[in-house]
């Protein structure tokens, strides 16, 4: 026995091990990769203005607030602040409005021109959307939504729906339809099978579509830019104060714009394949 | 059972909000683009392709989407590879993966604009370690190159995670039988990869090359957080000559190119990577 | 009191038609099996009775009441699907108790009805579980609860026992058998098992190709098969089948044996018996064995009579062996014929 495994015989489970390590060893590297600029950003969000533009750098952050405080009392940010929640919100509520009542339909029923409703949808994914900002520019001024939360909220909907539309599908197809008919056995209308049934159980990923309509609207810039004027978003604001601003201003709105951001992705973790094992149909 | 309204019924308001927000303004776009005070003309393009910046944008977008693209391919690849493969960690490896997908392309460039700026880590880092003896100008007007490497790593960092999603999604399609199988039929590890892994990814593949090459034409923020006017990109030149030249036919005539761009580039992927659908798992 | 009458019922799904004219008549109480391969339209009858498919022509009746307009909540009926559909967000308690509160029947009412449904199908530990903490076979037993908690005039089930692993699926079957005949319900039960239909059904419609071929007691469906169709789907191992012609004395010639048979017009007809339905030796069918397949209690052996397949389930024991040339004595009382162009029986 001994004698075998001093000449080193390169097993199955030697080379699996060493694949193994091989393995978690690429995932830190990926991790760092992905990570590390972020902390960065970070750090400089928390350093104090003269800090962000000394050289050379401290790579641990000083967790002073100066840099944060002078971006929240900026003129400007405090509202460009609220209608990024505004609009994200509006956008919020459009999209899973619209969307999910189409999801539904589309898992439930086979009807004549669901495929071209299905074409349509994905074929907006084949369009730089934002570009469309520009002729909605002129509609907008005609209509009076021009610069309003609800006119660049409406755009940005375009985004956000036919994500909505697609998780929605893929939430609903994921629920049997015996339940839905077994609620209908035992004494449902279709709004009470809905209600009682289909609406519990597809609450969780409705939010999670919910939150990542949200986060499109929060990060989307050329439409924002585009629309809004006295009625700036954080990235519209950010975007038009570039060329003038200090880069501690940069930083912490940076920062302001990636930790919600961090956190929706947290939330809706579960369900990134949803919204993407579907997508490849 | 309401009869055959229900589905229709259901769908009509997604549908009306893509006609009139997507469909609507993208025949807008169109009409503006070949016309000036109401005259049908080509003009708007003559003006758009006689603009000195005009060449070196075309170059600069399609430059950039060329090498960004393939490197985010290979990246999501490994990523996916790494989390389809990892058995601790599995979820964790997911998010930290994924969490670009959460940041906005401002966010990202300024995420970037905390390394490359003069007084950034990147200096830091080189002058601690002796390289360089003062802070480089890494994103000024005279270095093209180092602005493009920023934009590039940046883009890189910040849109792979959509491609790993989606590849992610498509590795969890195929049974885990055929990887076992060909491992049966002696194929090691890498041929298992590319004789199994990718022919059967091909559908998914599809999906995020065309996904990301359609946003590597929309790259905009980025660019101006990193280069500004420096690295002129298409869709910051469309966005120049809406609000900065206000000419808005311009504009229109410039977007349209972008579409028609996206559009060709769709198409082309769609026909090279076609999957029969008797291929597919 | 609940008759149901499937009156000229068809249902077509673009060019395809699953049901053609179906005419079934099902007594109060009766246990009704609609047996078929898959597709044979046996489930498809079964939704436009439960209301969750609408025919496109022909009328249901429930209880002397036309309900084929009626969606299923107004029809009396309660269904147990093939996959349970026990509500996954909904204790075992509040899945049983679903239709009653639908009902809106007063609070121990519906605590009376869930406690006694459970106590016969032995879940009254498992009321708190979820549907997720139930092995297959409980998660079966609290739909049939849930089932039989609502009252029905009329049970519908959709291949209840079909996922169950073989052993609980016998288990189940003689439960089923002796619950659902306390609950005084009418029952359709679909399933494609026929030892299930025969054990469970008091009459069994076996459906071919959106027809039903025969519906009779499994006796007489065994026994009697109305068509060609049911001698080959019921059975395991199958009927053998033997083409006949017309010989003197109005006699037909099978094989070379001479069997007195049905006056028919035809020169040719089909001669069909059962493989337990022969005896070895004496004056009998020409076979050569092919295969021995000795199953315990008998043997099965499959042979070759003139070019055509045959099977014969023989005494164990027999001394028999592959090449064997025998004669196969098919017992007179248990032939059946069978017309080779209707295929009906003759």
């Amino acid at each position: 026995m001994s004698a075998v495994t001093d000449a080193r015989v390169t097993t199955p489970a030697d080379a699996r091990k060493a694949g193994n390590w091989l393995l978690t060893a690429t995932a830190i590297v990926l991790s760092v990769w992905v990570l590390l600029p972020i902390y960065l950003l970070i750090v400089n969000a928390l350093s104090s203005p003269g800090e962000v533009t000394a050289f050379p750098k401290r790579f641990l952050p000083s967790f002073d607030l100066g840099s944060l405080s002078f971006f929240i009392n900026f003129a400007g940010v405090a509202r460009a602040l609220w209608n990024s929640v505004l609009v994200a919100t509006l956008t919020m509520i459009l999209a899973i409005g619209f969307g999910a009542p189409a999801g539904y339909a589309l898992s439930r029923f086979d009807f004549p021109g669901k495929g071209t409703f299905r074409f349509l949808v994905l074929m907006t994914r084949a369009f730089p959307l934002p570009l469309l900002a520009l002729p909605l520019a002129v509609m907008f001024i005609r209509t009076g939504l021009d610069d309003t939360a609800i006119g660049l909220a409406l755009v940005h909907t375009t985004l956000a729906l036919p994500f909505a539309v697609l998780i929605t599908f893929s939430l609903f197809s994921g629920i049997p339809v015996e339940l839905e008919e077994a609620a209908w056995t035992l004494g449902c209308t279709r709004w009470q099978a809905f209600r009682k049934v289909i609406l519990p159980l597809a609450l969780p990923g409705i939010a999670a579509s919910a939150v990542f309509a949200f986060t499109i609207s929060w990060n989307e810039v050329f439409a924002a830019a585009v629309l809004t004027i006295e009625n700036r978003t954080l990235t519209a604001f950010l975007l038009q104060s570039l060329g003038e601003s200090p880069l501690y201003l940069k930083f912490a709105g940076g920062a302001a714009l990636v930790v919600p951001a961090l956190i929706f992705i947290f939330a809706v973790r579960k369900y990134l394949f949803a919204m993407w094992g579907i997508a490849n149909r | 059972m309401h009869g055959k309204a229900l589905p229709y019924l259901l769908l009509m308001p997604a549908t009306l909000f893509l006609c009139i927000f997507f469909l609507y303004p993208f025949a807008l776009v169109a009409f503006e683009a070949v016309t000036r005070d109401g005259a049908f003309t080509l003009d708007n393009f003559r003006t758009m392709a006689g603009s000195w910046k005009f060449p070196v944008t075309v170059r600069n977008t399609l430059l950039l989407a060329a090498i960004v693209v393939p490197i985010q391919l290979v990246m999501a690849l490994l990523m996916a590879s790494v989390v389809s493969r990892l058995e601790t960690g599995r979820s964790a490896a997911l998010y930290v993966f994924a969490i670009p997908l959460g940041i906005s392309d401002l966010a990202a460039g300024l995420i970037w604009l905390a390394i490359f700026d003069q007084s950034g880590f990147l200096n830091t880092l080189l002058s601690s370690l002796g390289i360089v003896e003062r802070p480089v100008m890494f994103l000024g007007y005279q270095s093209k190159l180092t602005i493009f490497i920023a934009v590039a790593l940046a883009e890189i960092w910040r849109a792979t995670a959509i491609m790993m999603v989606i590849l992610v999604a498509g590795m969890g399609l195929i049974p885990k039988e055929y990887y076992e199988a060909a491992e049966v039929f002696g194929a090691s590890p890498w041929q298992r990869f590319v004789r199994v892994t990718l022919p059967l990814l091909r559908p998914s593949l599809q999906t995020a090359i065309i996904l990301r090459v359609i946003l590597a034409f929309e790259v905009f923020a980025v660019v101006a957080a990193l280069g500004g006017t420096n690295l002129p990109v298409l869709m910051g030149e469309t966005y120049n000559w809406q609000f900065t030249l206000q000419d808005r036919n311009v504009a229109a005539a410039s977007a349209l190119l972008i579409l028609a761009i996206s559009i060709g580039f769709t198409l082309f992927f769609l026909r090279v990577l076609r999957v029969p659908k008797e291929a597919r798992i | 009191m609940a008759e149901i009458a499937i009156k000229g019922v068809a249902k077509r799904f673009g060019d395809f038609t699953a049901l053609h004219q179906v005419d079934l008549t099902i007594a109060d109480q009766e246990f009704m099996v609609l047996l078929g391969a898959s597709g044979c339209g046996k489930t498809t009858l079964l939704r436009i009775v439960a209301g969750l498919e609408t025919p496109s022509q022909g009328e249901v009746w429930i209880g002397g009441r036309r309900v084929d307009h009626l969606p299923p909540r107004d029809r009396g009926i309660a269904m147990v699907f093939q996959n349970y559909a026990v509500f996954p967000h909904l204790t075992v308690f509040e899945n049983i108790a679903f239709g009653l509160r639908m009902k809106k029947l007063p609070r121990q009412e519906i605590e009376r009805r869930v406690n006694r449904t459970a106590e016969l199908m032995h879940i009254e530990q498992l009321l708190k579980r979820y549907s997720g903490q139930l092995s297959g076979g409980q998660r079966q037993r609290v739909a049939v609860a849930r089932a039989l908690a609502m009252e029905p005039d009329v049970i519908l089930m959709d291949e209840p026992l079909s996922n169950l692993d073989a052993l609980l699926r016998l288990e189940m079957r003689a439960e089923l058998k002796g619950v659902l005949a306390g609950s005084k319900t009418t029952t359709i039960y679909v399933t494609h098992d026929q030892v299930e239909a025969m054990s469970l059904a008091d009459r069994i419609a076996v459906m071919h190709q959106g027809r039903i071929v025969q519906a009779a007691s499994p006796v007489e469906v065994y026994r009697n098969p109305a068509a060609r169709f049911v001698g080959s789907f019921i059975g395991n191992p199958p009927m053998n089948f033997l083409p006949a012609t017309k010989a003197a004395n109005g006699n037909w010639d099978v094989a070379g044996l001479a069997l007195s048979g049905p006056k028919s017009d035809r020169q040719k007809v089909e001669f069909a018996i059962r493989p337990e339905d022969v005896d070895a030796g004496g004056e009998g069918l020409p076979a050569t064995v092919r295969i021995i397949e000795p199953l315990g209690p008998h043997t099965l052996v499959t042979c070759d009579v003139e070019g055509a397949l045959f099977r014969a389930v023989l005494e164990s024991g027999a001394a028999i062996a592959v090449g064997d040339r025998l004669r196969l004595a098919p017992r007179s009382d248990r032939i059946r014929w069978f017309d080779p162009e209707t295929t009906q029986a003759l």
